[in-house]
């Protein structure tokens, strides 16, 4: 009898879980779509709250998956759901009888361009956090050059019924403090400004990071949300916003804008649930059991999520999704197959 | 009247307690949205009339909250509805219609 577990998506959580179960002894087999492992960690420099490199987070994980099966640049071609496991047909041919199977299909970032009052895409020095992050790994760039003031904008595509999402993406505050910081690293005189709703500074040693823009870096936090942006005849850009904690509308010149682009669903995890009829929330994110206890658990016996599949998590919060899914799986197996060794 | 130095000026505290709860109620009954807003400040940055005269709906509705039917009606003075807000407000009220409604609850007074 074969201990097949199938993980979709390897990105952190994919990652985590797969190397938790296959050294649990379950013969665990990873899809990835894209043609490298690690998902959006793989793009990113550092991480908040204390400024890890991401590559030291990436090669742990690597490590970690010593032994699994990994298949990359390769889709779901169709799920079918048999009495007691599932069957599993690949984009490369093969086909797989899994117990069971780990949704683990990650996030899409907010495409900042459908934000048009914010120029990306339009004007040539509004740039999005994923940008900013790619500069920060690489050094290089054909927009930042030098930049005098930089401002930051919150909220894009998240708490904003414009764009047909309401809820909060709760990564990016603490994103955008941290990139600020960084910032003033580069450029120590640079005036940086960071427009917020709420600054959701939630987690463990977020608010020393906080504490830490405004008193060793001087980054201006300002109030408000940031209504339009246009670009001046010398490239540089006007923002408008209301101060809303002075009541007055504000206007003022950056040389770099940097948008926080915000945590959507993976189009290409929405496909693999269409496969198996998944339901799924108003915030687009796939339903989940409960909303309490059962976050790793689907309706489908046998099929778990892990990761930011069932909304935005910060990366310490999917690793550990991650480890309660393969025990999850785990338990389910020693319960419905318990002759499976 | 012995001179103690310093007189008494009215506080410059807002009293919660005149919240004028029944108006609010009838105001939120005509625009439910008016409880919806989060105080982004996007109509007020984004306000036409706002360069020339202190225009705020954001200001507005805090007013109302705090109690200050006539300082909020102030904040809507200039407004020409144009619905420039409606088209910002990550909300999605329909602002010109709760400023209209602000209007017909409270522009009496
Ligand atoms: S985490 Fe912050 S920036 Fe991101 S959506 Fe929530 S409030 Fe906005
Ligand atoms: S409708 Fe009134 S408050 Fe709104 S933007 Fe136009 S003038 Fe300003
Ligand atoms: S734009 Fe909408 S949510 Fe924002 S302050 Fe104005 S009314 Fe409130």
């Amino acid at each position: 009898m074969n201990n097949n577990i199938l993980i979709v998506g390897g990105g952190p959580a994919g990652m985590e879980a797969a190397g938790m179960l296959q050294r649990l002894g379950y013969n665990t087999m990873l899809v990835e779509r894209s043609s490298k492992l690690g998902g959006h960690l793989a793009a990113w420099d550092r991480l908040f709250p204390k400024g890890l490199q991401a590559k030291e987070t990436l090669d742990r994980l690597t490590a970690g998956i010593n032994g699994v099966k990994y298949f990359l640049d390769t889709d779901i071609n169709s799920i079918n759901i048999l009495d007691d496991s599932f069957n599993v047909i690949l984009s490369n041919g093969i086909t797989i009888l899994a117990k069971a199977v780990l949704i683990a299909t990650g996030f899409d970032l907010f495409k900042a361009e459908k934000k048009e009052e914010y120029g990306y895409g339009i004007y040539d020095r509004v740039i999005t956090n994923a940008d900013l992050e790619a500069y920060y790994k690489t050094g290089k760039s054909d927009t930042i050059q030098n930049p005098k003031s930089i401002g930051f904008v919150h909220c894009v595509g998240s708490r904003d019924e414009k764009v047909g999402n309401l809820s909060c993406s709760k990564v990016c505050c603490a994103t955008a403090v941290k990139q600020a910081c960084e910032i003033k690293q580069r450029f120590p005189e640079a005036q940086v400004y960071s427009f917020y709703m709420d600054l959701r500074m939630f987690g463990r040693y977020y608010e020393d990071l906080y504490l830490e823009a405004q008193k060793k870096y001087g980054i201006r936090f300002i109030r408000g949300r940031v209504s339009e942006v246009s670009e001046k005849e010398d490239k540089s850009l006007l923002v408008k916003a209301e101060d809303t904690l002075s009541s007055k509308p504000i206007k003022v010149s950056v040389d770099l804008l940097v948008l926080m682009a915000g945590i959507r669903p993976a189009e290409a995890g929405k496909r693999v649930g269409r496969m198996l009829h998944l339901s799924n929330e108003e915030d687009g994110f796939f339903s989940t059991k409960d909303t309490i206890r059962d976050l790793q658990m689907s309706k489908i016996p046998g099929l778990f999520f892990a990761g930011t599949c069932t909304g935005p998590k910060t990366i310490p919060e999917t690793l550990n999704d991650a480890k309660s899914a393969a025990m999850e799986i785990d338990e389910y197996i020693k319960q419905n197959f318990p002759d499976r060794k | 009247m012995t001179d103690f130095g310093y007189s008494i000026n009215t506080s410059s505290r807002m009293n919660l307690d005149d919240f004028d709860k029944e108006s609010f109620d009838k105001l939120a009954e005509m625009e439910p949205d008016v409880r919806k807003c989060m105080a982004c400040g996007s109509c007020t940055a984004s306000c036409t009339a706002g360069k020339f005269h202190e225009t705020s709906l954001r200001s507005a509705i805090l007013a109302l909250q705090n109690g200050q039917e006539g300082k909020a009606i102030d904040f809507l003075k200039g407004c020409m509805l144009c619905g420039k807000c409606t088209m910002v407000c990550p909300r999605g009220i329909n602002t010109r219609h709760l400023i209209l409604s602000i209007l017909k609850v409270y522009g009496t007074k």
